[in-house]
């Protein structure tokens, strides 16, 4: 099972003849995800890695079957390839791009809330590592052979941090049925609620970590909807109770400009929420192998 | 990316929102010309920095003679200004910026600002104005009122005119709040602006309705459609660490420790500094040196962390993904032999090729300390942070 991508999951790359999506469309396909091609506006026609590259998202949906998408487009054009994606029939899509403006991000987000919940696009990301499905598919940019398959559902903001806590993890034998990089961006595709959804519906997941930080109120948002929703544990740690206040910590959204934003704050209401939290960042995996345990 | 007052003023006047009359010195002999230009009888003379809560700081200062004016010039220039939005290293004032007086009827609060649980514009506004909003918001939520924008459509009329009944105001100005409203969300979405607030907006004695502050911060993101905004920036008013180390495309942030970092991915980074927050140090920086980290950039990476007076120790946590320990390695050690470290240094790899990068390390013959997990490389950055400390004061 696990989420939004398996390995029946048919993908095309939008900006795949540029030298980022390029490298990663290969490193996909090493990894045994099912690339069936590409999009590069005015390449439509060659074969690329021995992919065909299309003109438009329309076309390669059309000749090659696929669902889901990946992004590598430059920022200032970023926003335009999404919608295109969205509009072709694309089911789920992944922008890896950093640094979409913010009011960019706002047109893509009322443009997706215009078709019917059933017809509409996901959208994770932007300015994040990508999804996998440890062993079956990975859509993202991510080291694939850090992860081992298994029951553990995870979302976060971070690459890096992510690629940690799926270490501690796989040191401690404890597989992922999905990753997901929601990304650092203030508006993203999808919030952490929304992964948790997707989660709760998997019968092979088991437990969820989500991985916070600082700024906005997505985390406190999904431990709201787990306390009512959730049948399955939540674990969750929050990164940055060393971040000053009003200060842009590396992500776009990474920072603190009003009251609950903060660290120390959102693990507070999580708590009172009943998530379990990690006490510090190389407490995941433990943490993870202790509710596990429980279970 | 935040601009000056006068910037924001100069821009909002563009959009037909009105301001007193004002005009930029960078002398005492500029600030008394420009109070001359502008002519009356009372002037306000106030410090250009980038923060809010000026007045408190003691950066605007009344003045009703030319003397005064020169007076309140000469105080305020070089002046470092501490508020509650700059930390405890304050913020240097460079400029200044002489505005005619303005009888106050009515101090008002008007923003719009980036609504990042609804994805939208929202619109705040309250007639107590002047004030703290957030102080507001936490005693008074009653008095504040929020509009939000539907982003297709854009804002409305009657949300407008909604806002100004809202904020008290007479029927008579409701057209011009109206214009004044329209105009700043107008200047928002063309400049990609993050917020712009106006507090406080004022209804002057002879009913003028007139943005007696104004503050605007700007989506970097966007920075590179908008070259005349990119051109405001003031790089006096960021910490000059912060400005080199944007300009070398590293993403760095100046805190009051002394371990000094270096990490791939800004949620690593936070983590890490976490975690030595957690073994009983302190953070001296937060860096992110990104995916490609080469051995260019580890070294300008190092410097710059280096530079910093009070670091006792360097921690350098890299998880590769994309990027290879080894090629990190190399890196590291170049980075040291070049550089001619005085502090320890605690390394910590992992992700691919992580074998072959704790080799490199080890076989460099330098005296780095290396680390698996994460949490080791904490406490052993935190060890070896209290043993130069305890040097240090022996030493003395």
């Amino acid at each position: 099972m696990a989420i939004l991508i398996n390995e029946t999951t048919r993908i095309i790359v939008q900006g795949i003849t540029g030298k980022i999506g390029s490298f990663h469309a290969q490193d996909m396909l090493n990894y045994g995800s099912k690339v069936v091609g590409g999009v590069t506006p005015g390449k439509g026609g060659q074969i690329h890695l021995g992919l065909p590259v299309f003109n438009t998202v329309k076309e390669a949906v059309q000749q090659t079957g696929a669902v889901a998408s990946i992004v590598f487009v430059p920022p200032a054009f970023a926003a335009d390839s999404i919608m295109e994606a969205a509009d072709a029939g694309i089911k789920y899509c992944v922008a890896i791009t950093d640094g979409i403006p913010t009011q960019d991000m706002m047109t893509v987000k009322n443009f997706l809330r215009r078709f019917p919940v059933e017809e509409r696009m996901i959208l994770t990301g932007p300015n994040c590592a990508g999804t996998i499905s440890p062993g079956r598919s990975m859509l993202g940019i991510m080291p694939g052979h850090i992860y081992i398959q298994g029951n553990v559902g995870i979302v976060g903001r971070s690459g890096t941090l992510g690629y940690e806590a799926a270490d501690q993890m796989t040191r401690l034998g404890i597989g992922i049925s999905t990753s997901v990089g929601i990304g650092g961006d203030p508006i993203n595709g999808s919030s952490h609620r929304d992964i948790f959804e997707h989660f709760e519906q998997d019968p092979e997941t088991k437990v969820v970590l989500m991985i916070g930080e600082i700024g906005g109120p997505q985390e406190v948002e999904a431990g709201i909807w787990a306390k009512g929703n959730m049948s399955k544990p939540v674990v969750a740690y929050i990164a940055g109770l060393t971040a000053p206040e009003g200060r842009r910590m590396g992500h776009a959204g990474a920072i603190i400009s009003s009251a609950g934003e903060s660290a120390a704050e959102k693990v507070a209401m999580l708590r009172d929420l009943g998530v379990i939290i990690s006490p510090t960042p190389a407490a995941m995996g433990a943490t993870v192998a202790a509710v596990l345990a429980k279970l | 990316m935040d601009i000056h007052e006068y910037q924001a003023k100069e821009i909002l006047s563009g959009y037909g929102i009105k301001i007193a009359e004002g005009g930029l010195a960078y002398s005492p002999e500029d600030a008394v010309q420009r109070a001359r230009e502008i002519g009356g009888h009372v002037w306000a003379v106030k410090a250009q920095i980038h923060s809010g809560a000026r007045g408190k700081a003691g950066g605007i200062k009344i003045c009703k003679t030319h003397d005064e004016v020169e007076a309140a010039a000469e105080a305020l220039l070089g002046k470092r200004l501490v508020t509650h939005q700059t930390g405890s290293a304050g913020k240097v004032c460079g400029r200044l910026y002489v505005e005619a007086g303005t009888e106050i009827a009515k101090e008002l609060y008007f923003c719009f600002l980036v609504d990042r649980s609804s994805e939208r514009i929202v619109m705040v506004g309250s007639a107590q104005g002047g004030m703290d909003i957030e102080e507001l918001a936490a005693t008074n939520p009653e008095a504040i009122t929020k509009i939000y924008i539907e982003p297709a459509v854009g804002l409305q009329d009657y949300q407008a005119r909604e806002m100004a009944f809202k904020l008290g105001l007479d029927s008579e100005i409701i057209s011009h709040a109206v214009k004044t409203i329209k105009g700043c969300y107008r200047a928002l979405r063309a400049l990609d602006a993050s917020m712009l607030e106006i507090n406080p907006l004022v209804v002057t004695k002879s009913g003028e309705l007139l943005a007696l502050d104004a503050k605007m911060g700007f989506d970097e993101n966007a920075l590179f459609r908008q070259q005349k905004i990119s051109e405001l920036r003031d790089k006096t008013q960021e910490d000059p660490r912060e400005t080199a180390a944007a300009d070398r495309g590293l993403s760095y942030v100046g805190l009051d420790g002394d371990i000094g970092c270096m990490i791939n991915g800004a949620g690593l980074a936070m983590a890490t500094m976490d975690m030595i927050k957690l073994a009983g140090g302190e953070p001296a920086n937060f860096l992110d040196v990104g995916g490609g980290a080469s051995a260019e950039r580890t070294e300008k990476a190092f410097r710059l962390v280096l530079a910093d007076q009070n670091v006792k120790a360097m921690l350098v946590n890299i998880f590769a993904g994309i990027n290879r320990c080894d090629w990190i390695a190399e890196g590291v050690v170049q980075a040291v032999r070049k550089i001619d470290m005085q502090v320890p240094l605690i390394v910590r790899l992992s992700g691919t090729h992580v074998e072959e990068g704790q080799r490199i390390i080890r076989e460099s013959g330098l005296p780095i300390i290396t680390a698996e997990t994460l949490a080791e490389a904490a406490e052993k950055a935190v060890q070896a942070r209290n043993e130069v400390a305890a040097r240090l004061r022996s030493a003395a």
